[in-house]
């Protein structure tokens, strides 16, 4: 039985040692050079005297990193990633959270890392080199459980302090098995990474490429900025699979790129964290009618993602892009308000159990008891669930639906309204590209921003045919361009603070 | 141009776009400024940026914008 996600990374490298395992394109690591570093890594920590405890990893996006989080993995501790492009304020904070005793650093980051003050500060590059100690490392491994944490990731709360998802080998082996088996990735998938390597996202890429021998490039941050020449890199490297976040596909739908210059190498491509606006998803569709196309779903707390639905029926105009099912040893259960299993096509809490269900939030277990919570309708045993605090119901066809997070679903003069239904019907109207709404609970408004063509009084125009009055916004806000979150996500919040300012 | 510099200073106040270059290789211009100013620049100038121009080369500095504006606007 495999207890520890190393064991993808040893047999691949003695399978296939030369292939390139991850790139940014310029520069490469094959596995063997992986491996080699990553328990050059390993035993230099443990000669330092750190196990079972967290180790800060502060590197720009490059195949070094990922070998450093492996690198951690060997020493028996878990790797906690900080970018240089997080203000200070949230190092701080995460740092307060988990008290490391190390940090590694790149050559960029290595005087941003020692100002941190910790008992270690490492240059990946004077530890990379270590003579492997093979004892020392086996005797770790020997040690260790399919329990033992892997990693902590930092996501935002909602009262700004930064929760830390402690997540072990047992939840990313299943994660890692299930995922792969359902997207039918294989030895001769390619991979291109979009999201940033302190989220849980890029295991998506990370682990079935080593699991399978694929190859992982780490697309530079900068072509997001440039639809034709991302669409360019794509093609030299021979990408045939892309799991983005559904801002980075719009970004180059909306910008006209997908016509002219479509992926000639692309046939898997999976979207997820947001809702695809119908239009740019239609766009996608048309530019690549071969390729297969899956919307994913799933919160930090249960190992990524958690449901897909791979797209193989048209949906009529106005039907979500529903989430689908759930992967493989996962369970998604619907909750009513009574805590009860809500009926078949009601709206319900999703809660999701099985072994993906991570350890809770690290250092915090307020937060931890208040999602992490006995499964209500197991009164017998001990059975642990995640509250996503998302709405979802079950469609016609069986397959799960999310319909808003909890946070979206309002009160407004008395009606229960759910702001994705505004935004759906804003993003159906001409000229609009994009729609988002927020809700300002002291002024009781419901405002809409939007970017596109189109001006305020053609889209009120719109929305009055489509809507009850009662879910009409009281204010449209015309922008150039919705904000983002550093995940590439629209960030709602940010919204929600400009609505408020705005009164 | 004068025009131009405005809208590259209200997204970023603490830049001297009169004389910054590698806007983009120094990490300035983020992707939501790209499509912001595509956007602006269509609707202040009447100048449609097609996919094909939207390259680091013609954001880099405020002269090669406005140079693509220009040549766009002739065409």
């Amino acid at each position: 039985m495999q207890k520890n996600i190393l064991e993808y990374l040893e047999k691949t490298a003695e399978r296939l040692p030369e292939k390139i395992a991850f790139s940014t394109g310029k520069e490469s690591m094959s596995f063997s050079e992986v491996q080699g570093q990553a328990r050059s890594v390993g035993t230099r920590l443990a000669a330092s005297g750190l196990s079972g405890e967290s180790v800060v990893i502060f590197m720009d996006k490059h195949p070094r990193t990922v070998t450093a989080f492996w690198g951690v993995i060997y020493a028996g501790c878990f790797y906690v990633c900080l970018d240089e492009k997080m203000p200070r304020a949230r190092i701080d904070s995460i740092l307060e959270n988990l008290r490391p005793r190390a940090v590694i650093a790149d050559k960029k980051n290595f005087a941003t890392a020692s100002s941190l003050g910790l008992e270690h500060t490492f240059l990946y590059d004077d530890i990379c080199g270590t003579e492997c100690d093979r004892a020392a490392l086996a005797d770790i491994r020997r040690r260790q459980c399919d329990t033992d944490p892997i990693y902590v990731v930092f996501t935002s709360g909602s009262t700004g302090v930064p929760k830390g998802v402690v997540a072990c080998h047992r939840s990313v082996i299943d994660y890692t098995e299930s995922l792969t088996q359902a997207l039918g990735f294989d030895e001769n998938t390619v991979f291109a990474n979009q999201t940033p390597l302190y989220f849980d996202a890029p295991l998506k890429e990370l682990m079935p490429t080593l699991k399978l021998g694929a190859t992982t490039y780490f697309v530079p941050r900068m072509l997001f900025s440039f639809p034709v020449r991302l669409v360019e890199y794509l093609d030299t490297y021979k990408i045939n699979t892309v799991c983005w976040v559904v801002s980075a596909l719009v970004q180059i739908s909306s910008l006209g790129a997908l016509e002219a210059h479509t992926p000639k190498y692309l046939t898997k491509v999976a979207f997820g964290s947001e809702v695809f606006p119908r239009k740019q998803y239609d766009l996608w569709r048309a530019a690549l009618p071969n390729a297969e196309f899956y919307n994913l779903y799933g919160p930090t707390e249960a190992t990524g993602m958690s449901c897909y639905w791979k797209a193989d029926r048209e949906l009529s105009e106005d039907e979500p892009i529903p989430v689908g099912t759930p992967f493989d040893n996962t369970d998604i259960i619907l909750l009513d308000s009574d805590n009860k299993r809500a009926e078949l096509g009601a709206e319900g809490e999703i809660c999701i159990r099985g072994t993906c269900v991570t350890m809770g939030y690290y250092n915090n277990p307020e937060r931890t008891d208040e999602a992490f919570v006995q499964n209500p309708l197991v009164s017998a045993y001990r059975e642990l669930i995640y509250r996503t605090g998302d709405i979802g119901r079950y469609n016609a066809h069986g397959e799960l639906v999310f319909v808003c997070s909890k946070d979206n679903q309002i009160k407004h003069m008395g009606h229960r309204i759910e702001l994705g239904e505004i935004e759906s019907a804003a993003e159906r109207g001409e000229g609009v590209g994009r729609a988002v709404c927020v809700y300002n609970a002291d002024s009781k408004e419901i405002v809409l921003f939007y970017v596109g063509e189109t001006e305020d009084k053609q889209l009120l125009g719109a929305l009055t045919c489509a809507l009850p009055r009662y879910m009409l916004p009281a204010r449209l806000v015309k922008m150039t361009a919705l904000p983002l979150t550093d995940n590439g996500k629209i960030n709602r919040t940010y919204l929600k603070s400009l609505a408020a300012n705005e009164n | 141009m004068e025009k131009l510099i405005e809208m590259l200073t209200e997204l970023h106040p603490d830049v001297d776009f009169a004389t910054a270059e590698d806007l983009i290789d120094d990490g300035v211009l983020d992707s939501l400024d790209i499509v912001s100013l595509v956007s602006q620049i269509d609707s202040e100038f009447g100048v449609t940026i097609p996919a094909e121009e939207i390259i680091p080369e013609n954001f880099n500095s405020a002269e090669a914008l406005f140079a693509l504006i220009t040549r766009l606007d002739e065409e």
